[in-house]
């Protein structure tokens, strides 16, 4: 009897164990998914694109950079948050068969150009100082709003560059280089100024890993589409269009992202398995020391896509119309009519007031200078010449 | 400002979600605030007018011309008195116009690509084509009759030619869909006014030259650059014209072949061009011809060319049928090197049925090595000059009607009807200049790094190293094994 109760409560004990633990994992499984929804601390997503080569035969630079656009604008972030760069214009190429297309698949399947494409540094703008401008937020007053990458310490950007590149630089549209230790002060630069909350930066060039080894600021991952030594090889020729198209990294990079949507759950470890040695012949690698977060909690939506976190309300709001504008306009508008001479339309060519203008005053200027210059050198030697003794006679 | 809340408060009201179905409750919203909003007195004002022009070419290609008028009413001052008289126009060489233009042009729209006309703006077909231009206008116009206050209106314009042969088409039979591969389906819910106008001109229905599908309902006439015209009329918010297939799809076919006569010649036009040898000089020149037979007119000239062409001013001639002509007025304002570009204004008289040629010669200027372009092979761009004239039209037109009388025909309205006003661009040219060989600084550090090598590392090693023999190598694995069989066959070993 005993022993029968002694089994008893050995079976309720661990019985009882599991329930507790069954429980505590439910508990712990609501909880965890409550925590991922706010894991990412970032409230906004940013997006610098950068294509460096020019010349049509750098095709497949330009076209690598749009297929990350395409991925970029399909799972959410808006043209305002995109700082598209490509360095010469390809689709309208005299040389492209199939004008405003950029193909990244032979035979012309997939059209990354698109129809609603913008492009915010076109040609001789991208430049080593410009992208250093923008990164840094260093840029002129007079520089428009898409030309601007205006991110907070809440942003996470997506920084991706492509091009030829070597061991420690990569080259700008065959004139300037930027050098690995160049984009990590930039990098510094922007975490003093916090000007980011985690940065994500893809390279596909030759030798790309050497431009991340330089990094030292914190939240910064890093991809390559091959280590130091290799080369990244270009995908595939085109015949009609008679260039090759892609590179493989970015290519298999592409057909990765074309399965993702803006609710998917992969993480980055996913991403970093992309291009094996066996399809992108040259190692690609990546950096994730400088990273808080672990990569398999960081989902490809929280630097590829715009998540934002809505909440939604069931309360109405009403809006008032505001009387006092409506009235205030119809009364101006009286005004204005009783007020004003009648206007007339200009004169397209007046022939008249052309030929008989008056010439324009041009404003007086001081000397400048070189003739006060020319002229004190001219009253000194003549007084050396002639003495000193001249001087009283004219003061 | 409140006529600006007005006018963006109408907007909203108006902006039903793109369906026909949805305008009459926007005409609802707006009869409800009617009374407290508007100037009762004015009928309420168009806001946007969409035009799509149609004009068959003698050589079978066709041409396209899409013109949206937004018009608003904003307490919007222009600042001061800026004498319009003297406003000119700043050209850019060299800009690449692609769907990266597009895609900006087409937000200004309020229907933007989803209704009405704006549908046809597909980038794969507009930029497949021999010309394209964008255009866009933002001017002050008068908001009534007597011009008592002023409103503002944009003007967005998109032309286009589609050639048979660069869209590889056998026949020369055109349709919307062949042209952008869409068709129109409704007017844009926003526009006032959404009409096709194909100009029919010398293909009368009778002659049976150009067969126009579906028969049009109404067909306009009046004078356009000074000459009669005909067109056929569609207006989408007749429902007439889309009928039970939902869509309009207009069809142009040649029942005989277009006959290969000379296409008329406008009475201007010009042609500029780079003459000279070498890279030190050349010589600029522009060819501007006047093909009206009886009538001389001003046309007003305007050059910008870069600094770095040095043009020689005293060189300047300009002749008119083998004479020197002087022009009426010449303004010339000389380049600042890298500060500000030559400017060149003159106003010529051109004589009947002439050609007149401005030349003037320039001297190429080095660039400092860092002021190269990426591409400095490629050359460097010279933006076209500008001819602005009212040019003498054959026929007298009335004076413009602004809220009648199609946009095609008030772009540059006509103040009297004997001559209409023409806004001319030249061709840019293409100039190179002395460039510098930029692979020299490798090559040259290659070529001296390997003579150094080769001649002094030679002296040096021959110099100051000491030399001693070597025992050769007893051989290798190959060797061995055959040196072994050989010791086995008493044989000396090698």
């Amino acid at each position: 009897m005993a022993a029968a109760r002694r089994f008893d409560r050995a079976a309720a004990a661990p019985a009882a164990l599991l329930l507790l633990s069954f429980g505590g994992l439910a508990a712990a499984g609501v909880e965890d998914q409550a925590e991922q929804f706010f894991r990412s601390g970032h409230t906004n997503n940013w997006a610098v694109l950068v294509c460096t080569s020019r010349f049509w035969f750098n095709y497949r630079h330009v076209a690598n950079t749009l297929s990350v656009y395409r991925s970029v604008k399909r799972l959410g972030i808006p043209d305002s948050h995109i700082v598209l760069m490509l360095a010469d214009d390809m689709a309208c190429n005299p040389r492209n068969p199939k004008p405003a297309t950029v193909f990244s698949h032979k035979n012309m399947e997939l059209n990354v150009y698109g129809d609603d494409v913008e492009v915010d540094y076109r040609s001789y703008e991208v430049t080593v100082e410009n992208f250093l401008r923008v990164l840094t937020g260093r840029i002129p007053p007079s520089t428009p709003r898409s030309k601007r990458l205006l991110s907070d310490d809440r942003s996470n950007i997506l920084i991706y560059m492509t091009g030829h590149g070597g061991n420690g630089f990569l080259k700008f549209q065959d004139s300037e280089e930027i050098t690995n230790i160049e984009l990590a002060d930039a990098f510094e630069q922007m975490w003093q100024k916090r000007r980011y909350n985690e940065l994500l930066f893809i390279i596909d060039t030759c030798q790309g890993a050497s431009m991340y080894e330089r990094f030292y600021s914190p939240n910064i991952m890093a991809l390559a589409s091959s280590q130091v030594g290799e080369d990244s090889l270009s995908h595939q020729p085109d015949p009609a269009i008679g260039v090759h198209l892609m590179d493989r990294y970015t290519f298999y990079v592409l057909e990765f992202l074309e399965e993702i949507n803006p609710d998917s759950q992969t993480n980055m470890n996913d991403l970093f398995q992309v291009c094996p040695k066996s399809l992108c012949v040259s190692t690609p690698g990546h950096r994730t020391d400088l990273f808080q977060r672990d990569p398999k909690n960081v989902l490809i939506t929280d630097f590829f896509g715009s998540v934002r976190k809505v909440e939604i309300t069931t309360e109405t709001i009403s809006l008032q119309r505001d009387s006092g504008i409506m009235e205030s306009s119809h009364e101006e508008g009286q005004r204005d009519e009783e007020l004003m001479e009648p206007l007339k339309y200009a004169e397209q060519l007046p022939v008249a007031q052309i030929i008989h203008q008056k010439p324009k005053l041009k404003d007086w200027h001081p000397p400048g200078g070189f003739i006060l210059g020319l002229w004190a050198l001219i009253i000194m030697v003549f007084f050396k010449t002639y003495g000193i003794k001249h001087m009283k006679f004219i003061f | 400002m409140p006529a600006v809340h007005g006018g963006e408060r109408r907007w909203e009201a108006e902006a039903a979600p793109g369906m026909a179905a949805a305008r009459p409750l926007a005409l609802l919203v707006l009869l409800v605030l009617g009374p407290g909003g508007w100037g009762f007195a004015d009928p309420p004002r168009d806001s946007l007018r969409e035009e799509l022009v149609i004009t068959p070419l003698p050589s079978g290609d066709v041409a396209a011309t899409f013109q949206f008028r937004t018009r608003w009413d904003s307490e919007l001052q222009r600042e001061g008195d800026t004498d319009h008289y003297f406003l000119r126009y700043a050209v850019l060489p060299r800009e690449v116009v692609c769907t990266e233009n597009l895609t900006p042009w087409k937000k200004l729209l309020p229907c933007s690509s989803k209704a009405g006309l704006s549908v046809l703006l597909k980038a794969d077909r507009l930029f497949h084509t021999s010309y394209h231009s964008q255009a866009v206008h933002i001017r002050p116009v008068c908001r009534n009759a007597h011009c008592t206050s002023i409103s503002w209106e944009l003007r967005q314009t998109l032309s286009v030619v589609f050639d048979a042969f660069i869209t590889g088409q056998g026949k020369k039979d055109w349709s919307l869909f062949r042209m952008f591969s869409r068709t129109l389906t409704e007017p844009c819910p926003l526009a006032s006014e959404s009409r096709v106008y194909v100009d029919i001109t010398s293909y009368n229905q009778d002659n049976e030259t150009l067969e126009v599908n579906p028969l049009p309902t109404t067909t306009y006439q009046d004078v356009i650059l000074g000459t009669r015209k005909t067109y056929a009329v569609y207006d989408l918010h007749d429902t007439a014209i889309i009928n039970n297939s939902r869509n309009l799809n207009l069809q142009l076919k040649w029942k005989k072949p277009p006959e290969n006569e000379a296409p008329p010649v406008p009475f201007l036009h010009a042609q500029r061009y780079v003459s000279g040898y070498g890279l030190q000089k050349g010589e600029l020149s522009t060819l501007l011809y006047n093909t009206h037979p009886y009538r001389a007119f001003p046309v007003l000239l305007l050059d910008t060319v870069p600094w770095y062409l040095r043009l020689y001013v005293h060189t300047l001639t300009i002749t008119s049928k083998g004479k020197e002509n002087k022009p009426s007025y010449i303004h010339y304002q000389p380049a600042q090197d890298r500060l500000q570009p030559h400017l060149l204004e003159m106003l010529i008289q051109l004589p009947a049925n002439s050609v007149t040629k401005v030349s003037i010669q320039f001297e190429r200027a080095l660039l400092k090595w860092t002021e190269y372009t990426p591409d400095p092979n490629h050359g460097f761009y010279v933006s076209p000059s500008v001819l602005s004239a009212l040019v003498p039209s054959m026929v007298a037109a009335k004076p413009v009607d602004w809220e009648e009388s199609p946009l095609f025909n008030s772009l540059f309205p006509v103040s009297d009807g004997s001559n209409y006003f023409v806004r001319l661009y030249t061709e840019p040219l293409l100039v190179n200049l002395p460039t510098p060989d930029f692979s020299m600084p490798y090559n040259v550090i290659c070529l001296t790094c390997t003579v150094v090598a080769v001649c002094y590392g030679s002296f040096y090693n021959l110099l100051t190293r000491t030399f001693r023999i070597e025992e050769p190598s007893t051989g290798g694995l190959a060797k061995r094994l055959a040196n072994l069989i050989r010791r086995a066959r008493g044989v000396p070993p090698l």
